[in-house]
């Protein structure tokens, strides 16, 4: 299953592994915001009527 | 029908909340699929080795690094020109993502460097120009983040955004002259003879396909909450008013 | 104009902060460099040019945030900005009299301080042209970031983020003639790139500036 990266093993790997994370981190960030925003809103346009 | 109908806050809110689903599955489709095809399918390089797997990472980032840019640039003349306030929002909601998108192109170009060019980092042009970029969007960020009134936040930042794209060009120019490069040339250049080989290409577009629409997706989603976030302030103030 | 820049002038001086302050940081900065990088004559001769560049820009860089914030507080910026004078030609009297007073002592003590760092001997002159040609634009482009960041509380810190990646080109054309002069190379593109980006900042940032500081006095 996993591709012989040879000597760079390590390289590729944390390579990969910062981006990801970094993605990750931003979707999760970004969707987490947005569902926080969107309730309280919700939540003060609730109470206006 | 024409474009501006989208500057009204409530059309966009409603367009993008029809499309995001779609293209956010789209994102993680094409991102899942170039990289997976990238990292285990394609052959290693003769003289990199499996390194070369780091270029589907590291040159999608850095385009969408730049056309971030570009797209706060044209987002911000819309605002100065027709004072739409969707496009002030999204031009903010772009930042952290552009910002983002500059420190894994770094990451990864540092990353690779260390066995290929046997350091992390060199005041190479193009390296260098990236570095200034993220100072530019840490500026941008920071500006927005300082100022309250909105439309005030809006006004600085566009022109910020004006006058940083005219200083960036001027650095990439400064530093080309400043120092030579160590970083190859272009890759993907549509008329050179050139380029990677087709077995890299491929799997590099859908990865390159992959982050364009996970850059869309992440700004259609955060400009809403911008817009959101907006709103609830008026609506507050206006509480506070009664 | 006129009225405006003696004015302008007569406070920094009684105020007695704008020469002395930025003057006495320079000076600091030059002295801590051999503290850091070691007491070896070669070393540092062949850093010079960078060190006294960056250093001039710092201590540029520390007057910044006074150019509006006095004005500002008392009010005078909103008479000002009702007075019979443009915008932009304000802007630009604040950033001549903050040449005037941060800028041209630099200038002048530079190749003093060059000794210090025993800068070769052609070097003098070829650094002092480059600061001469090149401090206009760090006045000019540090009043852009004062008007961007003049009604905030805590503006000195942003300002410094903001205005120094747009020193950049400046600070590499400019160190660039200094360090080429000082080991006898040829100046001439360097030269005329400093020269033409110094111009060009200071013919056309004054709008932006002025743009700017209307909307901050809306």
């Amino acid at each position: 299953m996993m591709p012989d990266l040879g000597k760079y093993a390590d390289t590729v790997l944390s390579a990969y592994a910062v981006s990801l994370v970094l993605i990750v981190a931003l979707v999760a960030l970004s969707v987490m915001r947005a569902r926080k925003v969107r309730r309280a809103l919700d939540e003060v346009e609730g109470r206006r009527g | 029908m024409s474009l501006w109908e989208y500057a009204n806050p409530v059309k966009f809110i409603a367009t993008t909340d029809r499309v995001l689903p779609a293209l956010a599955w789209a994102a993680a489709g094409c991102l899942a699929a170039g990289l997976i095809w990238g990292f285990f399918f394609t052959p290693d390089d003769f003289r990199q080795g499996s390194t070369v797997k780091i270029i589907y990472l590291h040159v999608p980032s850095a385009l969408m690094a730049i056309n971030g840019w570009l797209m706060m640039l044209v987002a911000s003349l819309i605002w100065i020109v027709r004072r739409h306030h969707v496009s002030a929002l999204a031009a903010r909601a772009a930042a952290p993502v552009g910002a983002t998108m500059t420190v894994i192109a770094l990451a990864t170009g540092a990353i690779w460097g260390q066995p290929m060019w046997g350091t992390y980092w060199a005041w190479d042009p193009r390296l260098t120009s990236f570095l200034i970029l993220f100072l530019f969007y840490l500026g941008y960020m920071a500006l927005w983040a300082a100022i309250e009134n909105d439309d005030t936040a809006a006004d600085l930042t566009s022109i910020l955004c004006l006058v940083g794209s005219v200083f960036a060009l001027l650095s990439r120019y400064a530093v080309n002259f400043w120092n030579q490069g160590l970083h190859q040339g272009a890759s993907l250049s549509l008329d050179k003879e050139e380029n990677v080989a087709d077995v890299f290409w491929y799997p590099l577009l859908v990865s390159i396909a992959g982050f364009v629409l996970l850059f869309i997706a992440l700004v259609f989603l955060r400009t809403q909450t911008e817009i959101r976030a907006r709103r609830m302030r008026a609506l507050l103030a206006r509480e506070r008013m009664a | 104009m006129i009225a405006l820049l003696t004015r302008d002038l007569r406070l920094a001086i009684r105020a007695g902060g704008g020469f002395g302050l930025g003057l006495a940081f320079f000076l600091i900065v030059v002295v801590l460099v051999p503290f850091g990088v070691g007491p070896e004559t070669t070393l540092l001769a062949r850093i010079a040019p960078g060190i006294l560049w960056v250093g001039a820009l710092l201590a540029c860089l520390l007057s910044l945030d006074r150019i509006f914030a006095l004005d500002w507080e008392d009010g005078s910026l909103d008479l000002l900005a009702t007075a019979p004078l443009p915008m932009e030609g304000i802007v630009t009297v604040k950033a001549a009299a903050h040449w005037i007073t941060t800028g041209l002592p630099l200038v002048l003590a530079a190749p003093a301080l060059g000794l210090l760092l025993s800068l070769p001997g052609p070097g003098y002159l070829w650094l002092f042209l480059s600061l001469l040609i090149g401090t206009p634009a760090l006045s000019v482009i540090g009043t852009f970031g004062a008007a961007l960041t003049v009604g905030l509380k805590r503006g000195g810190l942003l300002l410094s983020l903001l205005v120094l990646p747009l020193y950049v080109p400046t600070l590499i054309f400019g160190a660039e003639v200094a360090r080429r002069g000082a080991d006898g190379l040829a100046v001439e593109t360097p030269l005329l790139m400093l020269a033409g980006l110094s111009f060009g900042a200071v013919a056309l940032l004054p709008f932006a500036s002025a743009a700017v500081l209307r909307i901050n006095l809306r």
